[in-house]
This record gives C-alpha cells, sequence and structure tokens, in this order.
C-alpha cells in the first residue's frame, strides 16, 4: 500500500489522468500490489473522474432522465390516469441535481483510491524523457517523479470548426451545455452524433426549440440506418427539427441572436438561433505533454499509437482511452486501462476488441449496438440472416408505453455467430450487455434462441429477434 | 515490490513456451537481471532475468511443463512479503492453462497420418473430462468434421474459440476418424462398398471408443504342439546355425490364418473398406523411449526360416534406430507379444491402417482338462483387438479359432 503521506520520487507505476480510464487502470495497479500515483489536472474540487464523471456521460445521463420525466408527464401521465396541473419545468433545477450526482461519483472515485492506496496527484504532469514525469503541481510547486511504467490517459476535448469558435456562453460544447440554467428560446446543434441527439432531447423536453443540422444523410450516422431512423420518426413527432446533408457554412454574432448559415440540398439558409452546440466530435488531448521528448509517436489521425496491449512507441509507456483512439467511450477506456496494466504486471490479460465494445446513446428512444451491421457484415463477406423483432409486438414495451423500438441481430447464415446487433426502443442500452457476453462466449443465435429469457421482459426481444434469425419467431 | 517471472512472448509467432530448467530455486537470492529460468519458443532457448530484486519465493511451472506466453511463472519478492494475492492470482489462471508436455509421442511413426495429432495425450481443452469449447467453435467443428479433442484452445483457460477451429481447418487436423482422410499404402487391395448396415455400424460406433471403436476377444490356446515342433525344427537346423522362436511360428500361423480369413486382413477407410490382398505383419517392438513396429511384408507366403531371419534383422534394426518409414509403415495385421515380460494377457490398441492387433501373454504350464483327466499343458492367451466398423465379433472370432486350430495342429498349416 502506498503511504498517503505525499508524494514519493518514484512509483511502480504514475497514470497521467483520473477519467474512466486512468482511474481504473490506477485503482487496478494497486490491486496488484504496485506503487501507484495518477495525476489529475482538473482544478476544481475533487477533480476526479474526468469528462465522464465530471461533464460526459454521468451529468448527460441525470439530465436525459429529468427529461423524460418530464416528457412522461407532459405526454403520458394522462394516459395512465395521472393528470398534473399547472407543473413547471426548471433545467436549472435538472442542472443542480445532475450535479450532485456528479460529485457524489467523483468523491467516490476518491473514496477508492483512498481504499486501495492510490496516491493522488493535483496538477498537470509532463514528460521529459525517459521515464520521469515533471509534476506542475496545483498550488505553484513543481515536483520530478520517475515512474517503472506510465500510462497516459488524458482523454479528450470538444472540437469545433474555424468561425465557430467557442465562447462558452452563446457558441457552446458539451461542458457549458451542461450548465445551461435558463432553456434557449432556439438552440441549433451542430452534429447528430451520440451526444448532440442527447442534448437535442434534453432541451426539446426542457421547452427549447430544437434544430439538428447534420451533414450526412441519416441521424447517428455510426448506427444502422433502420434504427436511426426510428429515432428521427421519434424527434420529428416531438417537434425537434431535422437538417440532413447540410453543412455550415458561416455564423454571425448579434447582440441578442446568433445567425447561423447552413448548406443543405435546396440552398442556404440562415437559422436564427439563441445557442449554438457544437457536437462535432472530439480532439485528443496530446498536447503539451511532452510526447516528442519521451519517443512516444501519434498515428496518422493524430492520437497516440498503440498495440493491442496499449504500448506506445516508447518503452515503459502506455496510452488508454480516448487519446490512444476511436471509438471515445469511457467503457473502452476503463477495459484499455486493465488490460495495460494486467500487462505491466505480466499477467495474462484479455486484449479488447474493438468490434466488440458495445455502443450506447441515451436519448428517447435509446439506441444500442455492438459489432457489425447488416451492411457491414456483408462487406466484410459474410452470409448473413437478419433477425429482427419489433418493441410492439412485446407485451413488456407496450406495458411501459414504449411501443416504438426494435432489435435486429446480424448473424453468420452457416454458423449463426452474432456478427452484430442494433437496438433502439425503451432501455436498450440495458439490453445489449446480454449480446456483448454472447459475442465475449462465441454464444450463436441457437444459444439465445434457446435460453429462457422471463417474461414479460424486454429482453424477450432479444431473443426473438434471434429466433426470427433462425426463421422461426413465435409473436410475429 | 513482488515481480513476476512470466512466459513473455518472445516473438511474434510464439504463444506458448516450455520451461527448460529453473536455474534459481525457491530461496535463493535474486538480484534484478539474474537470469532465473530458461525457457525454451517455437524458434530458441531463452534465458529469462529478474525484473525486480529479492528471493525467488515460488516456483509456479516446473520444469518441462509448456504454459501459454503471459502465464507467470514464478514470483520473485522480499523475503517477508505477502505474495499471496499474486499466487491467488496466478492460480485463477494457471492450472487451466498449464499442462505438461505430452510426455512421449508414442511411435508417432505408427501413425502415418500425416499432421501428427497426439491423440492419445489428453486434450488441453477437455480438462477434468469436460471439453472446453464456445459453442461457434462446436457448431463449425462439428459442420467441418473436425474433432475438438485434437485441438487446443488458445481462449480464455484454454477454451477452444473460433480462431482455433479456423487454424485448424486451415492446417489441415484430420476430422473424426469416420471421415479421416485415407492414406494410400502400397499395399493391393480391392475395395468393397459399404452396405448401409455397415455404415449405420460405422457411425454408431464411433461414438463409443475414440476414433477407432475396439472390442476385444480373448482365447486360451494349447501350446505343447509348437513346442515340440520348435524344438524338433530346431535340432534339424542345429547345423544352419538358424534359429526359430515360438514368435516366428505365432507370425507365420497369423499370417496364414489371416489368407483363410480375408475379412479380417482389413482396413476400414471412411466410405469402403479396404480388404488387403497380401499379409503385412507389423510387430511390436519396445524400443528405450516407446515403441516401434517394423512389419513383415507377405508374411503368408514366407517360410518359418525366412521369417524368422527376417523379423530378427528388423528387430535388431528396430532397436538401433535404422528403421526407414517403408519398414513400419502400414501393417494390415500387427502382433505385440509381452509373454516374456510374463504378462497373461492383455489388450492392444490397434495400428492403423490396421483394423486388428493380437496381444500375445505368457505361455505357462497350466492344470487343464484332456479328455476327461485333469493335465498340466503349457497354455498361452491371446487377445484379438478388432475395428469394428470393419471387423464383427464372429468374423474376429473365426479368424481366432483357425488360428489357435493351426497352432495346436501345427500340422494344419501344411493343409
Amino acid at each position: 500500500m502506498a503511504k498517503r503521506e505525499g508524494i514519493k520520487d518514484s512509483y511502480d507505476l504514475v497514470v497521467i489522468g483520473a477519467g474512466p480510464g486512468g482511474y481504473v487502470a490506477a485503482i487496478r495497479a494497486a490491486q496488484l500490489g504496485m506503487d501507484v500515483a495518477c495525476v489529475e489536472s482538473e482544478s476544481r474540487e475533487g477533480g476526479l473522474g474526468g469528462v465522464c464523471l465530471n461533464w460526459g456521460c454521468i451529468p448527460t445521463k441525470a439530465m436525459l432522465e429529468s427529461a423524460n420525466l418530464a416528457r412522461h408527464i407532459k405526454d403520458g401521465a394522462a394516459d395512465h390516469g395521472i393528470r398534473v396541473k399547472g407543473y413547471e419545468l426548471d433545467i436549472g433545477a435538472a442542472v443542480t441535481r445532475s450535479r450532485q450526482i456528479s460529485d457524489r461519483l467523483t468523491k467516490g472515485v476518491k473514496f477508492l483510491f483512498d481504499k486501495n492506496g492510490v496516491m493522488p496527484i493535483f496538477g498537470r504532469a509532463k514528460l521529459p524523457g525517459g521515464k520521469k514525469l515533471e509534476v506542475q503541481l496545483k498550488g505553484g510547486a513543481s515536483s520530478t517523479i520517475s515512474a517503472s511504467n506510465i500510462i497516459i490517459a488524458t482523454g479528450s476535448r470538444p472540437k469545433t470548426f474555424p468561425g465557430f469558435e467557442f465562447d462558452g456562453e452563446r457558441v457552446v460544447s458539451s461542458r457549458e451545455a451542461l450548465e445551461i440554467r435558463k432553456p434557449p428560446g432556439h438552440i441549433v446543434i451542430v452534429g447528430a452524433g451520440s451526444i448532440g441527439m442527447e442534448f437535442a432531447d434534453i432541451f426539446n423536453a426542457f421547452g427549447a426549440n430544437v434544430t439538428i443540422v447534420e451533414i450526412l444523410p441519416q441521424l447517428l450516422p455510426l448506427e444502422d440506418a433502420e434504427i436511426a431512423g426510428v429515432v428521427e420518426r421519434s424527434f420529428k413527432k416531438r417537434g425537434i427539427k431535422v437538417k440532413k446533408k447540410t453543412g455550415i457554412k458561416s455564423l454571425e454574432k448579434l447582440d441578442t441572436k446568433l445567425l447561423v448559415t447552413v448548406e443543405g440540398a435546396s440552398g442556404e439558409e440562415v437559422i436564427e438561433c439563441d445557442t449554438l452546440l457544437m457536437a462535432v466530435g472530439r480532439t485528443p488531448n496530446v498536447e503539451d505533454l511532452g510526447l516528442e521528448a519521451a519517443g512516444v509517436k501519434l498515428d496518422d489521425d493524430g492520437w497516440i499509437a498503440i498495440d493491442e496491449l496499449g504500448r506506445t512507441s516508447a518503452e515503459g509507456i502506455y496510452a488508454i482511452g480516448d487519446v490512444a483512439g476511436m471509438p471515445m467511450l469511457a467503457h473502452k477506456a476503463s477495459h484499455e486501462g486493465i488490460v495495460a496494466v494486467e500487462q505491466i504486471a505480466g499477467l495474462p490479460t484479455h486484449p479488447l476488441a474493438r468490434e466488440d465494445v458495445p455502443s450506447c446513446t441515451y436519448c428517447h428512444p435509446e439506441v444500442a449496438s455492438i459489432g457489425r451491421t447488416e451492411g457491414q457484415a456483408k462487406e466484410d463477406g459474410h452470409q448473413v440472416k437478419v433477425g429482427k423483432f419489433p418493441f410492439s409486438a412485446n407485451g413488456r414495451a407496450l406495458a411501459a408505453g414504449a411501443p416504438d423500438g426494435m432489435v435486429k441481430i446480424v448473424a453468420d447464415a452457416q454458423y449463426g455467430e452474432v456478427l452484430g446487433v442494433q437496438m433502439v426502443g425503451h432501455n436498450v442500452t440495458e439490453l445489449i450487455a446480454e449480446t456483448g457476453l454472447g459475442r465475449a462466449l462465441e454464444t450463436t443465435v441457437h444459444e439465445i434462441a434457446a435460453t429462457v429469457h422471463a417474461h414479460p421482459t424486454l429482453s424477450e426481444t432479444v431473443m426473438e429477434a434471434a429466433l426470427a434469425a433462425l426463421g422461426r419467431p413465435i409473436h410475429i | 515490490m513482488a515481480s513476476r517471472i512470466v512466459m513473455s512472448k518472445l516473438s511474434p509467432t510464439m504463444e506458448e513456451g516450455r520451461v527448460l530448467k529453473w536455474v534459481k530455486q525457491e530461496g535463493d537470492p535474486v538480484e534484478s537481471g539474474d537470469v532465473v529460468v530458461e525457457v525454451e519458443t517455437d524458434k530458441a532457448t531463452m534465458e529469462v532475468e529478474a525484473m525486480g530484486s529479492g528471493v525467488l519465493r515460488k516456483i509456479l511451472v516446473q520444469e518441462d511443463a509448456t504454459v501459454p506466453t503471459g502465464t507467470t511463472l514464478g514470483v520473485v519478492a522480499a523475503e517477508d512479503e505477502d505474495i499471496s494475492a499474486i499466487l491467488e492470482e496466478s492460480r485463477a489462471v494457471a492450472p487451466a492453462t498449464v499442462q505438461a508436455t505430452a510426455s512421449v509421442q508414442g511411435p508417432a511413426t505408427m501413425e502415418p497420418s500425416a499432421p501428427v495429432v497426439p491423440s492419445a495425450a489428453p486434450s488441453p481443452a477437455g480438462d477434468g473430462g469436460r471439453l472446453k469449447a464456445s459453442p461457434l467453435a462446436k457448431r463449425m467443428a462439428d459442420e467441418r468434421g473436425i474433432r475438438l479433442e485434437a485441438l487446443r484452445g488458445t481462449g480464455p483457460g484454454g477454451r477452444i474459440i473460433k480462431r482455433d477451429i479456423e487454424a485448424a481447418a486451415s492446417a489441415g487436423v484430420p476430422a473424426a476418424a469416420a471421415t479421416a482422410p485415407v492414406i494410400d499404402y502400397d499395399i493391393p487391395y480391392e475395395r468393397v462398398e459399404l452396405s448401409q448396415l455397415r455404415k449405420a455400424i460405422a457411425r454408431n460406433l464411433i461414438q463409443s471408443l475414440g476414433p477407432i471403436p475396439h472390442f476385444f476377444l480373448t482365447r486360451e490356446i494349447d501350446m505343447g504342439e509348437v513346442l515340440k515342433l520348435r524344438g524338433e525344427l530346431n535340432e534339424s537346423l542345429a547345423e544352419s546355425g538358424a534359429k526359430i522362436g515360438v514368435n516366428d511360428i505365432i507370425v507365420k500361423t497369423a499370417a496364414q490364418a489371416l489368407s483363410e480369413h480375408p475379412d479380417v486382413n482389413v482396413s476400414f477407410a471412411g466410405d469402403h473398406i479396404r480388404r488387403f490382398t497380401r499379409v503385412d505383419v507389423g510387430i511390436a517392438v519396445a524400443v528405450r523411449d516407446g515403441l516401434i513396429t517394423p512389419v513383415l511384408r507377405d508374411a503368408a507366403s514366407k517360410g518359418l526360416r525366412q521369417i524368422s531371419a527376417e523379423s530378427r534383422e528388423l528387430i535388431a534394426r528396430a532397436r538401433n534406430r535404422k528403421l526407414a518409414p517403408e519398414d513400419y509403415q502400414g501393417a494390415t495385421f500387427t502382433i505385440s507379444n509381452l509373454g516374456m515380460y510374463g504378462i497373461d494377457e492383455f489388450t492392444a490398441v490397434i495400428n492403423p491402417p490396421a483394423a486388428t492387433i493380437l496381444a500375445v501373454g505368457a505361455t505357462q504350464e497350466k492344470p487343464v482338462v484332456v479328455d476327461g483327466a485333469v493335465a498340466i499343458r503349457p497354455r498361452m492367451r491371446v487377445t484379438l483387438s478388432c475395428d469394428h466398423r470393419a471387423v464383427d465379433g464372429a468374423m474376429g472370432a473365426e479368424f481366432l479359432a483357425t488360428f489357435a486350430e493351426m497352432l495346436e495342429n501345427p500340422l494344419r498349416m501344411v493343409l
């Protein structure tokens, strides 16, 4: 166990960044008996947990729950025999609640560090070369630490385009959007990936006019087109405006308004709005780390180049999570952190198979997927059988008032291997885990179909989709 | 801090390595950089150095064991350091994957089936009697006719997964014996088409015992006449220096009996049976680290003296490792004699491509009833192992009856 009385001169492992990749790696290393420190540059009180706990996964999920409740009160409660009169929407209160949840979790990371003996160091780390770190401490002093091994887990930050620079108030990234305490009259969201879609859902539920602008021909461009279509119909029904195949040209900031010029199939158009949320992707935090001095090379796309065990081009230096490549997802970062640490410890480990990383979007209806889509599987040269099952034929989904949704399993025609699964609908982000386990164990649709799924549950849709892939669904 | 000695991946193709020699023993002090253990990879012998200093507290993988890369081989730690967590962790992963190298590859040469699969060695994935394979791997193996038992799994805990099946398929691992590739031997044969009944028998029996469904027939034979004959023959041959052994007579008799029962001189070849038109008798010979079976060609048409001379020469060459492949491959029948070790009777494992093997026990004086009275007679017990896909009980029994009758009435052989 590390002593907590102060920063030591050397550690077995120093992790740079306390996000979901870094803090998990640090805890795992401590479990394996290493002397570990974790450097975090976030100066906010608490500060641990990275974007995920502070400004990403967790607070957005809190806001989406608030949005969902608002929508139920507005549209669904009366059907249930609950007539709500005179309710008010207060996005500020919802933001406060989301911050409390974030705080609770970041404190949880602190507790886990204490419990496992991980030394947190608040400051900014730089690699001067070799297995050393110079840390500019939060208080102003600096400290040089040597480490047998270093894991870089510095994450990523939102990016934008020239002419659309963030100003923190009207032109915002997801980070500032999480602290908007007064709903904008009209918000334009550029980018219909997971982040853009989730904020569209939140602001729509809290009464803002929302316009989504996406350059590609479908919302959620990385997902199956049919699945994305279900979300698009739902969004449009709720009054969210969708502009696909539309690019942004310029931005004019007036005193009271923003004028966003976009260009789509029907030519240029100027959209007037109060807030512009740029959700066009994230860029890895590779600057000012001394990567060059340390001999850590980047790949052609600007991420730190790693092998399947997280090793960089510099001996003893590893990189995990967003800074080390796509997909930029917390659960991928955590898994890579464990793999890197177990590799350092010389344990057999389980390298990440990127096609086995599930992807989830928590707007309503939710979207979850793993592996290959039908189109991708065919491109790979597979003969596929696709089994689909709609939520409208599932009792539990109907009881929940959520008939919009489906599960789609793409199976290899010969052996029934589960090549990919796509889902849309109520709580599908929870349903995807079964298929992830299935893929990890090389389960085929035969076993999924033969597994007893409790009735009535949404999980029956997975079993039925597997049956459908075998050509023998019961309930459709 | 404790450090592990690990079977590292020393080359891109390395998936496992063998522990050759522990240079340090448990309790020895170790400095960082000391050579602790020598390991053998797929390409070379390598020295593994300690990453930390302390004492070699624990050796987890013994010499001669082969383990996957990444396996913890031992732990270096301070003398009083608590390493229980590391041991626990290593145990959790190790036992399922660690396994000793298959001891003797048997007489690998006896199995000419091209890609050698140590079918006798326990399947690594079958650790503890349960075959560990993913559902997808099982389905693929089933469809492609690949025997899971013959594969080594590379998944967690030695589990056979998709990539193992794909590797096996591209490496041409033989399928289940019922559909195994048939190797052509230079033995003349005629093709016998399988009846539906024969196909059904083959299909069913393959499920029972390994790739070749064995059954066994035992019979006791009076050797009085044979011993008498041997005495007379050797007396008459005394001047020439030649000497006939009991085993030579057994070889000759078996060859003769087989030529009278051609249905037993066969090989099961998947979609047909090969009924050999020549009797090539393999003679199992124990050599220093195993067993080899030189083949006496066309034994039925050779005289005792020639058989004796040839087998003496073959056995000598076998013991001196001077046999060429054509000397030991492709017997149509095999004789394994453990009589000189005082074995009363035993069962032998069939040596492909033959469908039968005869296990010969010691000839011993025993009280038996002869013509209503107890007499002391030299008796020998033999057991015929048969490949049930090709040879049925009655066929084997009839062959044995002829064989016994010939030994008990050696004159019968002249007929």
